[in-house]
C-alpha cells in the first residue's frame, strides 16, 4: 500500500527517530511511504491557543498537501485528532465551506499509527523485538478523541521479549496539554509529578505512548529527576528488531 | 425593558462570578497547600470509584445521555416559549413569578420579598444560583439573615469562607479545622465538641433543627422546573432542603432560566442521570416536588424568581450555548486532573472545574475571565463523564479564540503561523533549533517549561533532511 507520512512537525524538528522508526516499520511491513515535501504544521498549537485565523492557512497548507492520498498516517494521536477534529471547524468557522469538506475527506484518510496497522492493515504482531520491561501511558487525544482503546497494547503484547506492566492511573493526563504547559506551568508540573510517580511504581526500563509532545514532557521530567527511566515512541519499539535490540530506541538521535 | 431582548452579561460589582486574580496565580497558591491536594484528591478518587460503580450497573447509560443532551438542546430551542409556559402554570397553582434580568434585580426582588413579610432571618437550600448572584451578602446588607442549612454549606458560611466544589463546597476543610468553625461560630455548641465526624453532624443538626422550627421564610435553588405542569424540584442528600420547602409560610426560589425541561415525563431521565453522575447514588434520598401552592399544606406563599444574569448571551452564541445544558452534577469536576489538583477556589467563581472555565467566562463576558479557558489540559475526561455530553474541551478551544490575546503572544503567533506557511523558513527554523543545543533553562516565557522539565537535545539531523539523503 502507498501510504503517505503526515510527520508532524515536532517529530520532524526535534523527535525524528520517531518518524523514521515509522517509515522503517511500514516498509518492513512491504509497504511504499512517501513523503509530501510541503508538509509543515498542521496548526494546532494555534487552533488551541485562540488564534484559528492564524491557522487557517496552515490547515489550507496541510489539505492541499495531503489531498491526493488515500491513507496518510502521523505518529501522534494528538495531530491526528486535529486534523480529524479541528481543520473542518477552523475553515467553516472562516467561512470556507469548501475547504471544510476536503479537510473532513483528508481527515478520514488520516490514521493514527496504531489504527493504521490494526484498522488497515489488519495486522496486530508487526514481527518486533524489544527485551525491555516497558510501560505504556494513552495519551489523552489517542484515547479520548480518537478512541484507538487497546490497539496499541495489543501491539505491544505481540512485541517480542517485552515485558510489558501496566500503568497505574494510566488514563489520566500526563499535563502537558500544548501551550498549557507554558501557561499554567505550576499545574502541569503538578499533573506531571504524578504521572511520574505512577511510572516510577511500575519499575519499568522505558515508558512508551503515541505522542512525541506528551513523551517530551513526561521525559523531561524524568531526566530533570536523573529517573533512569527512559521514554521512546511507540513507533520505535514497533520498528526494533532482533537484529538491533541492545538499544532502547535510537537516544543518540533525540529519542522521544 | 424586554426580558429576552439586548442580552447583557452578568454585571461587575456583585455576585461571585469574577476572582481577584488570573486562574494561573491563583492555582500556584493552591497547588501549595498540601491539606487541600490531600483531601481533593481522595475526595475526587471516591466519587469516581462511586460513580462509575453505579453508572456501570446500567445498560442504557449511554442512551440516557444522549436523551439528556437532546432534551436540553430542544429545551433551548425554544427557552422563551417555555418560559412562558411555566409562568402561566405556576400563577394558575398559585405562585407569584419575577423575571430578574441580572444579579442586582434578583438581589433587590428577594430582599423586597422577605422585608415584606417582616421576617429577618431565611434558611437556605444549598443553591448556585443564589450563589452566583451573592444574594446571602445582599440579604447581609439588608439586616436579613440569611442560614445555610446544606451541612458543607453550613461550614462554608460559618467559616466565612468560600465553596470549592459544586457538591461539596467544604471538600477543602478537614474535620479538625471544621470543629474549630463550629466552636468558634455556632451558636449554642457544646464547648467539648470533639472532631469525630458523628459528633460534627449532630452539632449542626442540633442547631439546624431549632433554626428550621423558627423561621417563617426560606430561599432555594431549582435543579428542574417543568414547563407542562409549573412543578420545581430539589434534589438532595440531607434531608435539609425537605424542611426548608415544606416548613417555612414563605418558599422563595431562584432558578436560572435554563433549569428548565419542557413535559413532566422528561425529568425521567434526568432524574436517573444527575444521582448517578453526580454523588454516585442509584437515586438521591430526597427529591422534592411542588407545584405553586397547595391550601393547608406547606408555603401558602411562593414566589419564583427567573434569573438571566447573562444567560441570554449565552443562549445566543450558537457553539457557547451548550453550557447552559448544564445540570451541576459536579461529574466533570471530579474527572478533571486540573482541578483535583487546584480545588475550586483558584476558579474565583462558584462554577468551577472545567464547566466553570466555560460558563464563568460566558456569563461575565470572556475579558473578565480571560484566564479561565485555558485552565485545562484540554485532556477531555469532562465531556466522558458529562451526563448530558457537554462537549467542553470544544468549547474552552471555543472561547479560547474569543480572549483578548496580550500583544507579545500575538506577535509571536502570527510569526510561527508566517514560518509555518513558508517552508524555507521552516527549514531554516529548525535548523536554527539545533543552536539552543544543550541549553537546560529558558528565558520568560518559555521559562514555564524548564522550571521543572529538561528540554530534549536537538538531534543531529531533522527528519526531512534525512529523507532528502536517502
Ligand atoms: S458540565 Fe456536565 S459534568 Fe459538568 S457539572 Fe454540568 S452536567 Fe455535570
Amino acid at each position: 500500500m502507498r501510504i503517505a507520512l503526515f510527520v508532524t512537525c515536532l517529530a520532524d524538528t526535534l523527535f525524528p527517530a520517531a518518524a523514521k522508526a515509522t517509515v522503517e516499520l511500514l516498509e518492513r511491513l512491504g509497504h511504499e511511504v512517501v513523503f509530501p515535501p510541503g508538509q509543515t504544521c498542521c496548526g494546532q498549537m494555534h487552533v488551541n491557543t485562540g488564534y484559528q485565523s492564524q491557522a487557517l492557512p496552515l490547515v489550507r497548507r496541510h489539505v492541499r498537501n495531503f489531498a491526493p492520498y488515500d491513507v496518510i498516517v502521523a505518529p501522534s494521536g494528538s495531530c491526528v485528532g486535529s486534523v480529524r477534529h479541528q481543520h473542518a471547524m477552523v475553515a467553516r468557522n472562516a467561512g470556507d465551506e469548501r475547504l471544510a469538506v476536503r479537510a473532513e475527506e483528508v481527515g478520514r484518510r488520516t490514521y493514527e499509527l496504531s489504527e493504521l496497522l490494526v484498522d488497515v492493515l489488519g495486522i496486530e504482531d508487526v514481527g518486533a523485538s524489544y527485551p525491555h520491561r516497558v510501560t505504556y501511558h494513552p495519551t489523552c487525544h489517542s484515547l479520548r478523541m480518537l478512541r484507538v482503546g487497546d490497539k496499541p497494547l495489543r501491539l505491544l503484547r505481540n512485541v517480542r521479549g517485552i515485558d510489558l506492566v501496566d500503568l497505574p492511573a494510566g488514563e489520566q493526563c500526563c499535563g502537558f496539554g500544548g501551550t498549557f504547559a507554558l501557561k499554567n506551568a505550576d499545574t502541569s508540573t503538578a499533573m506531571l509529578a504524578d504521572k511520574m510517580g505512577h511510572i516510577l511504581e511500575t519499575k519499568a526500563e522505558i515508558c512508551t505512548a503515541g505522542d512525541s509532545s506528551c513523551l517530551m514532557h513526561i521525559g523531561g521530567g524524568l531526566s530533570r529527576l536523573d529517573a533512569g527511566i527512559q521514554t521512546v515512541h511507540l513507533a520505535e519499539i514497533l520498528a526494533s528488531t532482533e537484529a538491533a535490540t541492545d538499544m532502547p530506541g535510537r537516544a543518540s538521535e533525540g529519542s522521544a | 425593558m424586554t426580558f429576552l431582548g439586548m442580552p447583557a452579561t452578568a454585571p461587575r460589582g456583585v455576585g461571585n462570578l469574577r476572582g481577584e486574580e488570573p486562574f494561573p496565580a491563583a492555582a500556584h497558591k493552591a497547588l501549595a497547600n498540601a491539606q487541600l491536594r490531600r483531601n481533593l484528591s481522595h475526595a475526587t478518587t471516591t466519587i469516581r470509584g462511586k460513580s462509575g460503580a453505579v453508572i456501570s450497573e446500567l445498560p442504557d447509560w449511554q442512551e440516557l445521555r444522549d436523551a439528556g443532551s437532546a432534551l436540553k438542546a430542544a429545551t433551548m430551542a425554544r427557552l422563551p416559549e417555555l418560559l412562558e409556559q411555566l409562568e402561566a402554570k405556576v400563577t394558575a397553582a398559585g405562585g407569584v413569578v419575577h423575571w430578574a434580568a441580572d444579579a442586582n434585580e434578583a438581589n433587590r426582588i428577594v430582599t423586597g420579598l422577605v422585608r415584606a413579610t417582616g421576617h429577618e432571618r431565611v434558611t437556605k437550600v444549598k443553591s448556585m444560583a443564589t450563589q452566583e448572584i451573592g444574594l446571602n451578602e445582599a440579604l447581609q446588607a439588608a439586616g436579613i439573615k440569611a442560614v445555610e442549612t446544606d451541612l458543607a454549606e453550613l461550614i462554608v458560611q460559618l467559616g466565612h469562607d468560600k465553596p470549592s466544589h459544586i457538591l461539596v463546597p467544604a471538600i477543602h476543610r478537614n474535620r479538625s479545622e471544621i470543629r474549630d468553625i463550629f466552636l468558634r461560630e455556632m451558636p449554642g455548641v457544646d464547648p467539648a465538641l470533639t472532631d469525630e465526624p458523628t459528633e460534627l453532624a449532630a452539632a449542626a443538626r442540633r442547631y439546624l433543627r431549632e433554626t428550621f422550627l423558627s423561621t417563617k421564610v426560606a430561599v432555594s435553588g431549582a435543579n428542574f422546573a417543568v414547563a407542562e405542569t409549573g412543578t420545581l424540584a430539589v434534589l438532595e442528600s440531607e434531608g435539609n432542603g425537605r424542611m426548608c420547602l415544606t416548613l417555612p409560610d414563605t418558599l422563595i426560589t431562584v432558578m436560572g432560566i435554563e433549569k428548565l425541561v419542557p413535559t413532566w415525563r422528561d425529568l425521567e431521565v434526568f432524574l436517573q442521570l444527575l444521582p448517578r453522575a453526580s454523588t454516585g447514588e442509584r437515586m438521591n434520598p430526597y427529591t422534592s416536588m411542588w407545584t405553586g401552592v397547595t391550601p393547608g399544606d406547606g408555603p401558602q406563599n411562593f414566589h419564583l424568581v427567573l434569573l438571566d444574569n447573562g444567560r441570554t448571551a449565552v443562549l445566543a452564541d450558537e457553539a457557547g450555548r451548550q453550557a447552559l445544558h448544564c445540570i451541576r452534577c459536579s461529574a466533570c469536576l471530579n474527572v478533571c486532573p486540573v482541578y483535583e489538583r487546584t480545588g475550586g477556589h483558584a476558579y474565583g467563581s462558584v462554577y468551577p472545574g472545567p464547566i466553570g472555565a466555560v460558563l464563568s467566562p460566558q456569563l461575565t463576558g470572556v475579558a473578565d475571565n480571560a484566564s479561565l479557558p485555558y485552565a485545562s489540559s484540554l485532556c477531555g475526561a469532562c465531556l466522558d463523564a458529562c451526563p448530558v455530553k457537554i462537549d467542553i474541551p470544544s468549547l474552552l478551544v471555543h472561547l479560547r479564540n474569543e480572549v483578548p490575546h496580550p500583544r507579545s503572544e500575538r506577535v509571536a503567533m502570527a510569526a510561527a503561523a508566517y514560518t509555518m506557511d513558508h517552508p524555507a523558513l521552516y527549514t531554516r527554523a529548525q535548523h536554527a533549533a539545533k543552536l539552543s543545543k544543550h541549553a537546560k533553562r529558558l528565558p520568560p516565557p518559555l521559562n514555564g517549561w524548564t522550571a521543572s522539565r529538561d528540554l530534549p537535545e536537538p538531534p543531529a539531523e531533522t527528519f526531512r533532511d534525512w529523507w532528502a539523503k536517502r
